[in-house]
């Protein structure tokens, strides 16, 4: 095929991606979060169990007007929406979803290292928000924000290298090449860290103290109105897909199956996404709020600590199997 | 805004010598990575200037993404791929968040600040200058004739640094390592003292210097990253 279609279809199916599951996970989280509290959730918009549901509520952002404060610093206040969503556009562009360099955007050497550094730009977004909006709870949601985000970056980055050195690279597409299925007790510790930091990263319940709408009503993102609050949700749910995703690729194996793993192997890639995305809503629907000093203790004195234990036993083993 | 300069003048000199593995590259030979490497480069320049220069703290620290970014993109461009990452992973991921940090805690102001000026200015533009001046020679001097394949193999693949890395420079990354554990311990001791004296002190020194403490610990442990 040629060289520049080639690249361009990639990159129009990675944001067809971006465009459709952020939507997919939304509805999914009204739905599942509507069952287990004993209710239907949304049943009218669009006919069958209120399928378009997401689909109104985007045409509904559209249509309201567009606010800025007239204290507000107007072109941060701007442009803040668009740092919070472009990061996980790019990084799902280095997420392989099945084997071989056909099934992925584009092959990153330093994939691992690629991935972690977008997502962290991400949370500037919500930072320019917090400060830009002249709204005190929104500079308390933006502190919390960065104070969470300097607490659980450090365990997300050492069970990361973790896994970087069991596979013996840094490339995603490598290290589900190297992927063994005894890796997945072997990195279990690895990975319940890793999908935790994440979700406090992504500040989805119980890690929802920045946005808590019930005491700093939704922080950073008070002042916002229309598509720009619209663009912060599709940032929030693409971040879930992008969390899932690498929580795959890294600790479940990515496309490895029991079978079907030459042409089926996407779909594996797609099922472990989804359990985890579930996992995700469950975990918001079951858990209350951590307050501010359980979520630093949370992450300074157990994530932290067991994320260094992972890495010396991925070591110890390292060195044993040798 | 010394690196960027640093930077751009090594491509620049770079681009003028002539070696014998690189007869054909004239002064400025207009392929499309030296074009973007350029262009890249006063943007960064730009956005480094503006940085220092801007009466609005926030935008100061906006204003250093770019340049950061910048610097990681040129990075990109001389096949340092795994360098690239770890600055942005690093410096806007890390460092920036925690300036930002710092300025909410502050209560910067939205608009400008009057006071955001110092009387140190030209001191500090001196040796600014001076620190630039001495980067620029170094570097020159040190990579002179060398040039960069950038169809060959990477120079600079996360492979080839790591190789480099462990083989020939274990003794400074391990001197480094425990330099930062030190100051990571330091920064420790500090915060536990502040916790001991909050009781006898106002409650905002205290807060003001846990600040401090986790800023220092969180710098160090980024840097420990990066080494990583």
């Amino acid at each position: 095929m040629n060289d520049a279609l080639d690249v361009t279809l990639r990159l129009l199916i990675v944001f067809a991606v971006f465009l459709t599951f952020p939507l997919i996970v939304g509805q999914t989280e009204h739905k599942v979060m509507a069952h287990m509290q004993g209710r239907l959730g949304p049943m009218y918009a669009g006919g069958f169990h209120g399928w378009a549901q997401l689909v109104a509520d985007g045409v509904k952002f559209a249509q309201k007007e567009d606010v800025v404060p007239a204290g507000a610093d107007r072109r941060i206040f701007q442009l803040a929406p668009a740092v919070a969503l472009l990061p996980y556009l790019l990084v799902l562009v280095a997420i392989p979803i099945g084997p071989g360099e056909g099934a992925v955007g584009q092959v990153v050497d330093a994939g691992i290292f690629f991935v972690l550094a977008v997502m962290g730009v991400g949370v500037l977004g919500s930072l320019m928000a917090g400060w830009a909006s002249a709204n005190k709870f929104s500079l308390l949601g933006g502190l919390r924000t960065a104070a969470q985000l300097l607490a659980y970056e450090l365990p997300m980055l050492l069970t990361a290298a973790s896994v970087a050195m069991a596979a013996g690279t840094v490339s995603l597409v490598g290290i589900l090449d190297a992927f063994e299925w005894w890796w997945l007790p072997w990195q279990i510790v690895g990975a319940i860290v890793f999908f935790v930091a994440g979700l406090a990263e992504l500040q989805r319940p119980p890690f929802d103290m920045p946005v808590a709408d019930s005491e700093i009503i939704f922080g950073a993102y008070t002042e916002y109105t229309g598509l720009r609050f619209a663009l912060f949700l599709l940032a929030e749910y693409a971040g879930i897909i992008v969390l899932c995703g690498l929580t795959t690729v890294l600790f479940l194996g990515g496309w490895h199956g029991p079978w079907g793993a030459d042409g089926l192997g996407w779909v594996w890639t797609l099922l472990k996404t989804a359990v985890l995305a579930f996992v995700v809503i469950w975990l918001r629907v079951t858990y209350p709020r951590l307050r501010e000093d359980q979520l630093q203790k949370l992450s300074w004195t157990l994530l932290v600590p067991l994320s260094l234990a992972q890495i010396a036993l991925t070591g110890i083993v390292k060195v044993v199997i040798q | 805004m010394t690196l960027a300069a640093t930077v751009g003048n090594l491509a620049a000199h770079t681009t003028t010598t002539t070696t014998t593995a690189a007869e054909s590259q004239g002064f400025l030979s207009p392929t499309g990575v030296e074009i973007a490497f350029l262009l890249v480069g006063l943007v960064t320049f730009g956005a480094a200037v503006v940085t220092v220069t801007t009466r609005q703290l926030v935008h100061a620290a906006l204003w250093l993404v770019v340049a950061l970014g910048g610097l990681a993109v040129e990075y990109l461009l001389l096949t340092a791929e795994f360098i690239a990452w770890v600055q942005v992973l690093i410096y806007v991921g890390s460092v920036v968040v925690l300036l930002l940090f710092g300025l909410m805690l502050t209560k910067a102001p939205i608009g400008r600040s009057p006071d955001a000026d110092s009387g140190n200015r030209w001191a500090a533009l001196t040796v600014a200058g001076a620190a630039a001046a001495a980067l620029v020679w170094v570097v020159v001097d040190a990579f002179r004739t060398t040039w960069i394949d950038l169809d060959g193999p990477a120079a600079g693949s996360t492979e080839a640094t790591g190789a480099s890395l462990f083989q020939n420079w274990v003794l400074p990354f391990e001197a480094l390592s425990v330099l930062l554990l030190a100051a990571l311990v330091g920064a420790i001791v500090l915060s536990r003292k502040a916790k001991a004296d909050a009781a006898r002190t106002a409650p905002t020194a205290g807060a003001e210097r846990d600040t401090r403490a986790a800023l220092a610990e969180r710098d160090t442990r980024s840097d420990a990253e990066g080494a990583r």
